[in-house]
């Protein structure tokens, strides 16, 4: 440890003065400014709790906030559990063609979220999109099927789990090198079935970086924004079914010029991320006392 | 039947099981690609009859004189998209490296000096990393106005370069890969701070200055939404953005909006599957350790 004097802070400058600026200064704004009903970012008036008021009566909000949970949900019930599953299947001892398996699953995170949902954009065209190609050639689908004017979500989901599902099997393969493999592998001698060697060493071993996984899909998931804004060609979608609460913040604050409402609306997002994180740490330490 | 021998039996069987559930799965993820790369060289009448290479009479049963390299010399021609990756380039490369550099002075500072404030300052570096980002969005955009930088480079790089994430991984790669007894001989060899940083400590960081390079390069050129609401002059867009302003024009021009799309994300692809080692040991560092 080197003593103090004045190298510390210098070395820290860059950072502490940046992030005044640019990140405390924003955030302590963005507070009075939920406070504001603004015209662009040159004119406003306090309207005091308005904004929430409003938001919480805003039909349009309770639609965005509807569609992200929902959204959310599927992450945890559906691409979750498929990231899970593929990083046990490669954790085989001794499997063959694992660094290819990987460096394959793992490249669609590479793609920028922009890019994805322009692909998906194409793939996802009724008569044009590779989608209702394949499928028609498979299984005789039909052609004309309106994946982004009919099943909004179920695309949006489509196209989230192949940019993601090797990402998450990532930190979960980096997960299971906390296995024991004594453990494991004197289980599988006993005659443990797969389902027990899982619940009875698996998945205590990997609860702890699990659960952070999970956290950063979950606040992840409720940042949705860009995909379905450009798969919907910068819109909601028909009926609104692709709203999101960070679109509708967009729209709010950049498409009607009201920075007030849009910062109301991203502290009742952060609230909803602050409180997903409170709850896993909880759920953490339950594991650690139990 | 031994027990060891029955064990072998189903373990081989096993690892065919896991072939058979992964090689399909890996063939579903690098489709998108084939086809992305496929659909770039299509005229957009062949996207109603192919797939993916419009099928006829040349080698392979592909109509290779179908193809067409017409969408790129449109995208560089007229649509000047050239200009667009320098500016990706530039945006990508100046914020990776200053991001990185900071991330790296603060991260040491914190890891290999005792002063007072020491622990506050973690503090603040832990809790700004759990400010979700849409919360800026708006205060952010406002200030941007204020201090005059909206539609500069400036305005989107100065924010983006103290990340309190990255001075959070560097505090733990120093802890972990800088010792502290090597710091203090360099300074009883009457080394200044500045050569001690960069002479001792920044060699012995190395792997986590490649990965946070690469990981900021990545997410600074996937970013859409601060180019988005901080940019409006076209000529100072990043591909990111110009190539969702495409979509918004040529929206039924699949050919052009492919080809726009393959140049975006073919050369990241490329560099970082050639570099993943690294990368994805960053990438998972954070959540392992911390």
């Amino acid at each position: 440890m080197g003593s103090a004097g004045a190298a510390p802070w210098v070395l820290l400058a860059p950072f502490l003065v940046l992030s005044v600026v640019f990140t405390a200064w924003p955030l302590a704004r963005s507070a009075t400014l939920s406070l504001e009903q603004t015209f662009g970012p040159g004119a406003s008036r306090w309207v005091g709790l308005e904004n929430y008021r409003h938001l919480l009566s805003d039909p349009l909000f309770w639609k965005a906030a509807g569609n992200t949970c929902l959204y959310v949900c599927t992450t945890l019930v559906v691409q979750l559990p498929l990231s899970l599953g593929c990083a046990l299947l490669l954790n085989r001892p001794g499997l063959r063609g694992r660094a290819v398996y990987r460096l394959v699953f793992f490249s669609p995170a590479l793609v920028g979220v922009v890019f994805v949902a322009m692909m998906f954009g194409v793939i996802f065209e009724k008569r044009t999109g590779l989608l209702n190609q394949a499928l028609h050639a498979a299984v005789g689908w039909d052609l004309e099927f309106a994946w982004l004017q009919g099943w909004v979500m179920t695309s949006l989901v489509i196209a989230t789990l192949w940019q993601y599902m090797g990402y998450n099997m990532i930190y979960f393969l980096a997960a299971l090198q906390n296995v024991p493999k004594d453990l494991s592998e004197a289980a599988e001698i006993d005659g443990a079935g797969a389902a027990r060697r899982f619940a009875a060493v698996v998945w205590p071993a990997i609860r702890p970086v699990g659960g952070f996984v999970v956290l950063l899909s979950v606040i992840g998931s409720f940042q949705l924004f860009e995909l379905p804004w450009i798969l919907l060609n910068a819109g909601a979608g028909p009926d609104g079914r692709g709203l999101t609460i960070v679109m509708y913040l967009y729209q709010q604050g950049f498409e009607a010029g009201d920075l007030g409402y849009a910062s109301a609306i991203g502290w009742v997002l952060a609230l909803v991320l602050v409180g997903c994180a409170a709850l896993q740490r909880r759920l953490a330490r339950e594991e650690v006392t139990a | 039947m031994s027990g060891a021998e029955s064990t072998r039996r189903t373990g081989w069987l096993a690892a065919l099981g896991a072939h058979a559930l992964l090689a399909p799965a890996a063939l579903v993820t690098l489709v998108p690609f084939v086809w992305l790369a496929c659909a770039a060289f299509k005229r957009n009448e062949d996207f109603f009859t192919s797939a993916f290479l419009p099928g006829g009479e040349g080698v392979l049963g592909v109509a290779w004189e179908r193809l067409t390299l017409e969408n790129f010399e449109r995208l560089f021609g007229t649509l000047g998209l050239g200009r667009a990756i320098v500016n990706s380039v530039f945006l990508s490369s100046a914020t990776a490296a200053l991001a990185t550099l900071i991330s790296a002075l603060g991260g040491y500072a914190l890891a290999a000096f005792d002063f007072r404030g020491r622990r506050a300052v973690t503090g603040l570096v832990l809790a700004a990393i759990i400010i979700p980002p849409p919360l800026l969005i708006a205060p952010g955009y406002q200030w941007l106005f204020r201090l005059g930088l909206l539609d500069t480079f400036a305005g989107l790089i100065l924010p983006a370069i103290a990340p309190a994430f990255g001075v959070y991984l560097f505090r733990q790669a120093c802890a972990s890969s800088v010792p502290g007894a090597l710091l203090e001989a360099a300074r009883i060899d009457g080394a200044g701070e500045a050569r001690i940083f960069f002479g001792v400590a920044l060699p012995l960081l190395r792997p986590m200055v490649g990965a946070f390079i690469l990981l900021t390069f990545l997410g600074t050129w996937n970013n859409f939404i601060s180019p988005q609401v901080v940019l409006q002059t076209p000529d100072r867009l990043p591909l990111a953005v110009a190539i969702a302003q495409l979509k918004s024009t040529y929206y039924q021009d699949y050919g052009l909006l492919m080809a726009g799309t393959l140049v975006s994300v073919l050369p990241l692809v490329v560099l970082f599957m050639s570099l993943q080692r690294e990368f994805i040991s960053g990438l998972t560092t954070g959540a392992v350790k911390g």
